[in-house]
């Protein structure tokens, strides 16, 4: 079986499964059940100054899927809202009595030097792995000036960075915020405060829906609502983007990445390592099922990487982040086109609509003597856009055949229909 | 009340335990499980579902109202193609309409959307605080229909939408025809017929005398001079006869005489049992006949067929309902002579062994005898020629013995038009007969519109 142990910035594990800074990780309690279910780490929630946050009632809300499946979960928890001394002296005995496992711990206090100098110290004497800044939560911490407050601001990130750095010698990890237009930037500003890592994504600010006979938005608190962190399998593309964006970015190449977004399967954690990650965070499906889902992510996991011949996590850790490129040197010589399996076809018709009414009126409708209809390509038509691939229910039904078109590799920066190319076609 | 069967007994058990025995054959379903069944709809394009369905209903439409859940909008949009669509969604055999055609009835899944169960959800859980049709400003015709069986009330709906005046002539004493009469009651449980028929007369412009019979009290000649149109709607009212000595006497009955009686009884218990019986057919009806006289308490139900499996009538659905209610299936078997006792009733019946000799149903010369206290026809049912007795009935030219019509259900007679079981057009459903209905009245209404822009 292939060995799943990571030293992620220097921090050991002997699985990339992380458990994410929030309520799964709130205490000794639940961190201890982690453990014993296998989890490689666990990110403790934020430690604030005390006196202790209060949260309130209710805290959570989810966008749903038609079969009720939970696609997100936005909250409007804040940071732990337990006192600092027993947050600090719990982390102290569960890493004495899990010393294989990696044990983070997540911190907000004001932005201010004074605050940090203070805390640092205390947290690095429970003996835990590595720190974590929580400069993402976008809901309540941002109202006092923390969480995104610092996350949005790239030069308070590099500050707060290299503070951390100065008073505590622990691994650093910025987790950054989705709630910003270049996540790239909020990185070079970590990567120059000499953050160690850099883990993403923080949840994304959200209303999940709203209850429209008392006109008030999800999740309540009263008559009332305000928005929320938004996180769970509907944020894994946005978190898989901004991701690779860091990844393929030359000012933070080699800045190790921690994932978090929506991962709930070792397929999905697979995906991330491939972009640039070097470990995972998973919390909404955790909430959702329990903490033993870790159990078939690691059995997936060492699976997959033994059919592929991998042996060890860095194996294929970035692999797709090569592949990975700007829009402008993507091959416009490249041509697929759709292909329809007749004996698969259940006749639904969904291709041939969806291309007929939003798309290129490639996908003809042939009514059959018997009332059904069959569907095929109109391959002159077809642009290879894979919507038809997209709404079919069938998997594997409509397959994107790459075309011959005889034509050598071109991008646009060599396109002679741009009249900004770069460099004449060769 | 059934005279034949008088001297038979009565079931053991009380009213109580057969009410329950013959309760909901197939369950409605709640709240959740219609969101989740009607999130498996794939919401196709040029659904097959909807060319399956003989009324057209947009099925993808309303499947995907009920997950919304917006379960008014569904039922109007089922309504709208259907007015009986309540009792279509118990009574339809799905199973070779709908969801047959299926997209995910395929190979791969075998576990099609159950649009039955849906169409009844949405018709069953929308609450209209008023009819939720609005009929057209009164056009000042007024067409008989005669029948008030699913084509009938469905033609008589749709007329009155156009703003036509509508009199229904019923024998009957309850409208509704074999929605009321004919049905197996743990198919349209309690008075869903009646509740559906007040419903559809919401919409006003429908008078509905009973007691008149085409034929006895009522001729087509005067209704042509009395209306502006007339639309037949008669269904099949006589059971096909075996051509046996004694097949009327003490023990034999048409099976659809008996679930008349069964669906009317207020009290089950007080039913003739036969504690041994026969029943001749393959159709649906044989089959509700068979499993009700189960359902009753008998020890013994044959149901016999002069040929196999694969030709029955009855839709393997059905066939299974049988089996799971201890019905014997016998095939190959062809009636012969009905055997009495020494008091004249019925004890039995000789059966010769059947078999196909160059595509030709044969004796075999073998038979074989089965004991029994009743036996019960369900051999299908046959046109009553009698209510096309008068002179200008006679004139109506017929397709087999039934009622030609072309395909807008106009019969060669102008003016008269008919529709559902009484014509040769498509099958014996009630889902066909109501879309025979709309069709016709559509046709009646293009045409004396068309009479009032000529004139």
């Amino acid at each position: 079986m292939a060995d799943l142990s990571i030293e992620f910035a220097g921090i050991k594990a002997p699985n990339p499964f992380w458990l994410a800074s929030a309520p799964p990780t709130d205490k000794a309690y639940n961190v201890i059940r982690a453990f014993e279910a296998g989890w490689g780490g666990v990110v403790w929630k934020t430690l604030g100054e005390d006196p202790a946050a209060v949260n309130v009632s209710s805290r959570y809300s989810a966008h749903f899927g038609a079969n009720r499946e939970v696609m997100g979960i936005n909250n409007i928890e804040l940071i732990t809202d337990r006192s600092l001394e027993i947050n600090l002296r719990e982390i102290t005995q569960v890493k004495k009595d899990w010393p294989d496992r990696a044990m983070i711990v997540s911190l907000m206090v004001p932005c201010v030097e004074e605050s940090w100098k203070a805390i640092l110290p205390l947290v690095e004497a429970t003996g835990c792995d590595g720190i974590e800044l929580n400069f993402g939560c976008p809901h309540g911490m941002p109202e006092r000036g923390m969480g995104a407050a610092v996350g949005q601001v790239p030069e308070y990130v590099e500050m707060v960075t290299r503070w951390c750095k100065t008073y505590c010698s622990l691994p650093v990890i910025v987790k950054l915020t989705p709630n910003i237009t270049d996540v790239r930037l909020s990185a070079r500003a970590a990567h120059r405060g000499g953050a160690d890592a850099v883990s993403l994504i923080n949840t994304v600010n959200s209303i999940t829906s709203v209850d429209l006979e008392r006109m008030v938005a999800y999740p309540t608190v009263g008559s009332q609502s305000t928005h929320g962190g938004y996180c769970g399998s509907a944020v894994k593309p946005i978190a898989l983007n901004m991701v690779a964006e860091i990844a393929r970015d030359p000012e933070t190449r080699g800045l190790p990445i921690c994932g978090i977004g929506g991962i709930g399967s070792w397929r999905d954690a697979a995906e991330f390592i491939s972009l640039g990650c070097g470990a995972v965070q998973v919390c909404t499906a955790a909430m959702l099922h329990g903490f033993r889902i870790v159990e078939e992510m690691q059995d997936g996991l060492s699976r997959w990487m033994d059919s592929q011949g991998y042996e060890r996590i860095e194996d294929f850790a970035g692999r797709a982040v090569g592949n990975t490129t700007d829009w402008k040197y993507l091959d416009i010589n490249y041509k697929s086109i759709a292909r329809i399996d007749q004996d698969a076809c259940i006749g639904c018709g969904r291709c041939h609509i969806a291309c007929e009414d939003t798309s290129h009126q490639a996908i003809a409708s042939l009514a059959q003597a018997d009332g059904t209809h069959k569907y095929e390509v109109i391959d002159d038509e077809c642009v290879g856009c894979n919507l038809c691939q997209i709404t079919c229910p069938v998997q594997d039904c409509i397959e994107m055949v790459a075309v011959d078109t005889g034509k050598p590799y071109l991008n646009w920066t060599q396109d002679p229909r741009n009249p900004y190319r770069e460099e004449k076609a060769s | 009340m059934i005279d034949t069967l008088n001297h038979l007994p009565r079931p053991d058990a009380d009213a109580a335990e057969l009410a329950d025995r013959f309760g909901d054959l197939a369950p409605p379903l709640n709240a959740r499980q219609a969101a989740l069944e009607s999130a498996r709809c794939l919401y196709c394009y040029d659904a097959p579902c909807i060319n399956a369905c003989p009324s057209e209903i947009d099925i993808p439409s309303f499947i995907r109202n009920i997950n919304q859940e917006n379960v008014q909008g569904a039922a109007q949009k089922i309504l709208s193609a259907n007015i009986l669509g309540g009792s279509c969604a118990r009574v339809c055999p799905t199973e070779i309409l709908c969801q047959q055609a299926c997209v995910r009835n395929n190979a791969q899944e075998c576990a099609p959307v159950l649009i039955g169960l849906l169409q009844r959800y949405a018709v069953d859980n929308a609450q209209f605080s008023e009819h939720p049709f609005k009929r057209a400003p009164a056009s000042g015709k007024r067409i008989a229909v005669v029948g008030a069986g699913p084509a009938g009330l469905s033609c008589a709906h749709r007329l009155a939408l156009h703003g036509h005046e509508v009199v229904i002539f019923e024998a009957r004493e309850k409208a509704g025809g074999l929605n009321e009469y004919g049905i197996a009651k743990y198919k349209l449980v309690d008075d869903f017929a009646q509740r559906e028929l007040e419903f559809l007369l919401q919409v006003g412009g429908i008078e509905i005398r009973h007691g008149h019979r085409l034929g006895v009290d009522l001729s087509l000649s005067d209704l042509h001079q009395q209306f502006d149109s007339v639309f037949l709607a008669v269904g099949l009212a006589a059971s096909r006869q075996l051509g046996l000595a004694d097949e009327d006497g003490p023990g034999m009955l048409a099976a659809t005489d008996y679930i008349r009686e069964l669906r009317q009884a207020e009290d089950l218990s007080q039913l003739p049992l036969a504690d041994r019986c026969i029943v001749l057919g393959a159709g649906n009806t044989a089959i509700d006949m068979a499993v009700q006289m189960s359902k009753l308490g008998a020890r013994e139900v044959n149901l016999v067929y002069r040929r196999g499996f694969e030709a029955m009538g009855a839709t393997g659905h059905e066939q299974d309902i049988a089996k799971a209610n201890q019905v014997r299936l016998l095939t190959w078997a062809q009636p012969q002579q009905v055997l009495l006792n020494d008091q004249g009733q019925v004890c039995g019946m000789r059966f010769a062994r059947t078999c196909l000799k160059h595509g030709r149903l044969q004796t075999t010369g073998e038979t074989f005898e089965l004991p029994a206290d009743a036996i019960f026809k369900a051999i299908g049912q046959a046109f009553d020629g009698a209510a096309l007795s008068d002179p200008l009935a006679r004139e109506l030219q017929r397709q087999g013995e039934r009622i030609w019509v072309d395909a807008q259900m106009r019969t060669s007679i102008p003016g008269i038009y008919a529709g559902g079981d009484c014509t040769a057009l498509d099958q014996d459903l009630t889902v066909q007969a109501v879309q025979h209905g709309k069709l016709a009245a559509e046709a009646i209404h293009s045409h004396l519109t068309l009479s009032v822009e000529v004139a």
